[in-house]
Formats: C-alpha cells, structure tokens, sequence
C-alpha cells in the first residue's frame, strides 16, 4: 500500500512540475485533486477541531477521571450559543431578503479583531520594539560584585558600531514611512538613508525566501531520487 | 437599521476588548470572543465549500472549458468529506482522532497534499530565480544595495561561502561571509524590520481605531439589499 501511495505522490510531483513545461493537462490534473483534497481535509479539520472540539465539547462536556481515578465533571459552557448563533447568521447570507444580516457576524469578527490587534500590537510590537531600540549605545552599568558599587562597563567597537546602526537604521526607516511631509532636504536626506536600511532588510527577506525554496526543491527532489525512484542510498 | 446594528456591534466589541485589558475580571473575554470567533470560521468555511461546490458544479453543467477536472475536483472533496467525517479507514475507529497515524484521512495528507503542496512551493524556486534575474541587474543604487545583501544572505547561509573565505585569518573573521551574513541580519536587517514592524503597528492601531469608531465602513458592502 505505502509503495503505491509513493508513486500517486511522485506521480502528482511531476505534474506539478511539468508546469515548468507549459500549462499542460498533467499540471491541471494536479492542480484539481490539490484544490479538491485541501479544500476537503481543512473542512474536516475545522469541523472536529472547533464545531466538536470547543463547541459540543463546550456544551456538552463529557466526564474525565483524573489521576486519582475520581470522576471530573465539568459544566457545561452555554456562552459558545453565542458563537453558534453568530454562526449561523452568517449562513444567511444565501437568502437574499435577510442576506444582511449576515453583516453582523461580521461586524462581530472585525470588532474582535480590532480590539485584540489594537492592544497587542501597540503592546507587542510598537512599545517593546521602540523600548529595544532605546538603549545604551557605548557601555553600561554593571554591579561590581567586589566594591558593591556600579562600575561602569564600555562596549566594544564593533558592538558600539552594531548598536548605532540598529537605531540610526530604525530612525531612519521610521521617517522614511512618514508621508504626511515631502521628503525634501534635511527630511528627504534621513528618508534616504532609512531607504538604504529597508533594501538591506529586503535583500536579506528575499535571499531567506529563496533559500527556503530551494530547500523545499531539494526536498522533492530527494524525495523523487531517494523514496520513488531508489537511486540514491 | 441594516447598518447601524453592524456598526454598534463593531464598536461593542471592540471597545469592550479594549476595556478588558484594563479590568482583571474581564481578562478573559478575549478568550472567550476568540472561542466564538473560531466557531464562526467554521460556518464561513461552510459557505466556502459550498461556493467551491457551486462554482465546479455550474462549470460542470454548461460543459466549460476544462470541465473534466472540476469532477476530479468535487470528487477529491466529497472523498475527502466521507473519509474524514465518518472517520473511515481511521484504525481507532470513530472516537480516534481524525489525523490518527495510519488513517486513509492523514494519508491522503502525507501522500496527497504535502506532496503537491511542497512541489507548488518549491516551483517558485524556479520563478525567483528568473524575478531575481530581472531584479538584480543593479540598475540604481537600491538595487545593488538589495543585490549585495541579499547575495551575501544566500552564501552565508549555504557551504559555498564559508568554502570561499575559509583563508581569512581569525582576526578579521568578520570579513568570512557566513559571519558578514550573520552580522547584517543582526544590525542592518533587524533596523529596517524595527522600522517596518513599528510602521505596521500605527497603520493597525489606525485601522483598528477607524473601524471601531465606525469611519471605515467598507466591510459592509456598498448597497443595503443585503
């Protein structure tokens, strides 16, 4: 059995790859099982996981024993309605005479999703990013353990030159992002050198995307050589 | 009235979240709004797959072009409902998990979708390298700039660059690429990522707040009919 689904996999492989050919009916033979097969299997998934798992699970609790062997019984959490409710407003959407209400299950996701990313954005990443870049560039102070009394500690070059960059970079690029002002002289020449930092950045992405495609390509094709074809041991 | 209740929603919500990061008892409520959040994507997902289902059955019906594969397709799903669903060919039976080991469920997964999913990837390896042909001409000075660093990520990270510098001597082991590589992503990189994960957080802080305020209202839709 596990021989043939090694070759129904090489076989799906290569017609992936004869796009590299042209669109080709091989490719579209793939391609369709693809979109078909996921589709199906993240249906599956969402449904025991979230519909059974959190939401008849909720309701529904069933009894657990726990290491003691005592009986654990949970109560039952009739606030996930609500979730199902909403749900099912949303289903409405294929009536056209009360389709709007479907907008209010929407309203209710955008809602959450506002209030949630508003704070941990802010928290996560604009506060704790803006405190990491405010920091000290040349040394620090450092509890001597034998006077009891702080000494003051210098970094070295390289690190003074690591920690200048990160925040004239960081600065920089800030006010590159800033477009409610013309980027002409002073202005214009910091948005400039923020420029240069984000090409970095973009080149340093890109060259991580491209090794992690290729080390996906070396996948398959070791894949191919090694479980399909038994060419290399 | 069909759009003042989605507005009011949007607002209860949203400030109601915010608020609770404030008031300990309240603390939970967001992961109590997650948990609904969660059960209305299943629902969404059953509109999806009945779109899914629609759009190959009507391509089907007036014989489309290429309407053969839109039965591999349907037939790829509905295989996958049954299989998944009823738990067939699942060794534990119906009370196992659904992504049991050995199930025909997980197998499809192992021998179907990881297969395509990683080949579909792994083509645009092929695509980047011709983009980045295009790209990497050095034709202004960002350019070279994307170039130089993006060339000296990619052999820092591979054998070939340390194979190349491997004679610098220890003193001036900056200069060795895998060290150089290490060094831009540490200073460089990690300034312009500052830079662009500050800038996101204000466009979401802003988006958040406008939707929640009720001045973005696009998520409506543009007419009242529904």
């Amino acid at each position: 059995m596990e021989h043939f689904a090694v070759w129904v996999a090489a076989f799906l492989t290569l017609g992936i790859v004869s796009f590299l050919y042209k669109d080709n009916p091989w490719y579209k033979l793939s391609e369709a099982i693809f979109v078909g097969i996921s589709a199906g299997y993240w249906f599956v998934v969402l449904f025991w996981d979230n519909i059974y798992g959190k939401f008849w699970n909720g309701i529904f609790p069933e009894e657990l024993i726990d290491s003691a062997g005592n009986v654990v019984t949970r109560e039952p959490d009739y606030w996930l309605l609500v979730g199902a409710v909403l749900g099912t407003l949303m289903l409405l959407r294929l009536i056209p005479k009360i389709g709007w209400i479907s907008r209010w299950p929407l309203a209710f996701i955008i809602g959450c999703t506002s209030g949630l990313y508003l704070i941990n954005y802010f928290s996560s990443n604009m506060m704790r990013q803006v405190e990491a870049t405010i920091m000290p560039l040349v040394g620090h102070w450092v509890l001597d353990p034998a006077t009891s009394q702080n000494a003051f500690s210098a970094f070295s070059g390289a690190d003074i030159f690591s920690n200048l960059v990160l925040v004239i970079g960081t600065f920089t690029g800030l006010v590159y992002f800033y477009f409610s002002k013309e980027h002409r002289g002073a202005f214009g020449g910091t948005a400039k050198v923020g420029i240069f930092f984000i090409m970095i950045t973009f080149g340093a992405s890109f060259g991580y995307t491209v090794m992690s495609r290729m080390s996906l390509l070396i996948g398959r094709a070791d894949f191919l050589l090694f479980d399909w074809l038994g060419l290399v041991r | 009235m069909k759009r003042q209740i989605p507005l009011f929603i949007t607002f209860f919500v949203g400030t109601l979240l915010i608020f609770s990061v404030f008031i300990p008892p309240m603390e939970t409520l967001g992961e109590n709004f997650t948990l609904f959040f969660d059960i209305i994507a299943v629902f969404a997902f059953f509109l999806g797959a009945g779109n899914l289902v629609r759009v190959h059955v009507s391509k089907l019906r007036k014989r489309k072009a290429d309407w053969g594969f839109s039965i591999v397709t349907l037939i790829g799903f509905g295989f996958m409902l049954f299989v998944g669903l009823l738990k067939i060919g699942n060794p534990g039976g119906i009370a196992a998990d659904v992504t049991a080991p050995g199930s025909w469920f997980q197998e499809m997964f192992n021998y179907v979708i990881n297969p395509l999913q990683s080949t579909m990837y792994a083509l645009l390896a092929f695509f980047v390298a011709s983009a980045s042909y295009r790209a990497f001409r050095a034709k202004n000075r960002e350019a070279t700039i994307l170039l130089m660093a993006a060339f000296v990520i990619l052999l820092g990270r591979t054998p070939l660059g340390m194979m190349l510098t491997a004679w610098i001597p220890d003193s001036l082991s900056i200069f060795q690429i895998p060290n150089m590589a290490v060094w831009i992503m540490n200073s460089f990189n990690l300034a312009g990522q500052r830079a662009i994960l500050i800038g996101i957080s204000l466009g979401v802080v802003a988006m958040s707040l406008r939707l929640i305020l009720g001045v973005e209202r696009t998520y409506l839709g543009g007419d009242d009919s529904g």
